[in-house]
């Protein structure tokens, strides 16, 4: 999966499953942890679930550095 | 030292019959059964396959959708019925230092635990969720109602199976009669309505096999009993000590006066056969109530409907109340809601008061011949209009545990 858009509008839904927020809320520079009210547990799940959609293995010092959407859609599209 | 004297100012419930206080007393007193045909999971391969169901909770009424997600079932209860218990009790400006949380539950959070250790065997340990352990602990349902009132005070979770809430009632009882406390939020939740927690019972052969009858299956005291029926649920009444809850000028409904627990020390799972520890339980409640046998008018049993559970009671009343136990009522209001397990003592307490407000003993339905030795008035499937002055609301567990808690009708 590459198509930026495709693998955008994926993560928004998991985003907006996961962490109960709205999807306008979902913007690609919006931090999980200030701006969509993810705590470090949720963010833990959230990894989970985009491992488990795209068919990754997330290490963890690279989910670390995953701290907005943008981050995680560029991951994703450079890794799955 | 005088103990602080306390009352009870709120209270609220989801019940098979009813999730609030009007619609489970309504339940109760027209004995409409909430036992049906299991549909929270395919029970067709197991011996029992009737419960009393909760079908209309929505915990989206109380909690927002991710923080729902992350609440196993019966912390969803757990804060659903707390917050109506808040609101009942009209508590708005609480000192947190000076309010607590006692809770009861006799499991803890089983359907999480199922569903992540189907995911731990069918895609391994790294798919096991972060929100697996604060999902399931038994303790977190009196956390979670710790953090939506900001109650900062004594915060305790009782496992004592059935006996759980009734447990929790009578430690928070303690929490305020020592002066820790001036208000505590106390009961307990149960949901464990899944096909592990079936299979085990069924395979104790501890719940009714009814399948065809489910209304008329849990029947107490009954010749034709044959074992309980499961629901789930809870139950939170908000303990208040007097002075508090005058300063506020509280509506109060009743006052708790005694709390008695004890262990058969007899059988992991079967009562006593004279209802030892039951007639302890008993007896150290009305102590602790300072309170004669014969002002007690009305005993809500624990009475599960399993033959030796409801003979060790009624032999365990006899034997603590002598004459007074064929003057006064007993009924196992069991026999509508079916057993809530950790959230039976808080409900069905919570019934006990509701009789003391409205001076009627909720029936024991389906007791169409009582049993041999069962011969105390149950209140047979019609209610009474009586005195009801001074309730006992008893809670039994597997494990022997005991729990009795005595209440009685507020008098300035």
């Amino acid at each position: 999966m590459a198509n930026k858009e495709q693998v955008f509008d994926k993560v928004k839904e998991i985003i907006v499953d996961q962490l109960g927020v709205d999807e306008e809320e979902v913007v690609p520079e919006a931090s999980f942890i200030d701006d969509l009210g993810a705590d470090s547990l949720d963010i833990v799940e959230l990894i989970m679930a985009l491992e488990e959609e795209f068919g990754l293995e997330i290490p963890d010092d690279e989910a670390e550095k995953i701290a907005t959407v943008n981050d995680a859609v560029e991951y994703i599209r450079e890794n799955a | 030292m005088q103990r602080e004297r306390v009352v009870v100012t709120g209270m609220g419930v989801v019940s098979p019959v009813g999730s609030t206080l009007e619609t489970l007393w309504a339940g109760l007193i027209s004995g409409q059964s909430g036992v049906g045909p299991v549909t929270r999971f395919d029970a067709s391969d197991f011996p029992t396959r009737i419960a009393a169901e909760v079908h209309d909770f929505d915990p989206l009424k109380y909690v927002e959708k991710k923080e729902a997600r992350h609440m196993d079932r019966f912390v969803q209860m757990a804060v659903a019925a707390a917050q109506d218990a808040y609101d009942d009790a009209e508590l708005h400006d609480v000192d947190p230092e000076r309010s607590g949380v006692a809770a009861g539950t006799g499991i803890g959070g089983m359907e999480t635990l199922t569903e992540q250790h189907e995911i731990l065997l069918t895609k391994g340990p790294g798919r096991v969720s972060p929100f697996f352990i604060p999902k399931m602990i038994a303790n977190i349902a009196g956390a979670q109602v710790a953090m939506r009132f900001n109650l900062q005070g004594p915060n305790v979770t009782l496992v004592t199976a059935c006996a759980s809430s009734g447990s929790a009632i009578g430690d928070a009882l303690r929490a305020i009669q020592y002066g820790e406390a001036d208000v505590m939020l106390a009961g307990g939740s149960e949901a464990v309505l899944l096909p592990i927690a079936f299979a085990g019972f069924c395979a104790m052969k501890a719940m009714s096999t009814r399948n065809d009858d489910p209304v008329h299956a849990s029947r107490p005291f009954d010749k034709e009993r044959d074992g309980f029926v499961m629901g789930e649920g809870a139950g939170f009444l908000v303990l208040e000590s007097l002075s508090h809850a005058k300063a506020r000028n509280a509506r109060i409904y009743a006052e708790l006066v005694g709390y008695g627990r004890s262990a058969d020390a007899f059988h992991v799972v079967e009562p006593h056969p004279e209802g030892r520890g039951a007639a302890q339980a008993m007896r150290r409640a009305l102590r602790d109530a300072d309170i004669d046998p014969n002002a007690v008018d009305y005993i809500n049993a624990h009475g599960t409907s399993t033959q030796k559970g409801d003979l060790a009671e009624t032999l365990a009343i006899k034997e603590v109340f002598g004459e007074q136990a064929y003057r006064l009522a007993v009924s196992s209001t069991k026999s509508v809601t079916g057993h809530l397990l950790g959230a039976a003592g808080a409900v069905e307490l919570i019934a006990s008061i509701l009789a003391i407000k409205h001076q009627t003993v909720p029936p024991t339905v389906n007791l169409m011949e009582p049993s041999d030795d069962c011969d105390l008035n149950y209140v047979p499937n019609t209610p009474q209009q009586r005195p009801v002055h001074v309730v006992m609301s008893n809670a039994f567990g597997f494990g022997g545990q005991n729990a009795a808690i005595v209440a009685r009708e507020y008098v300035s």
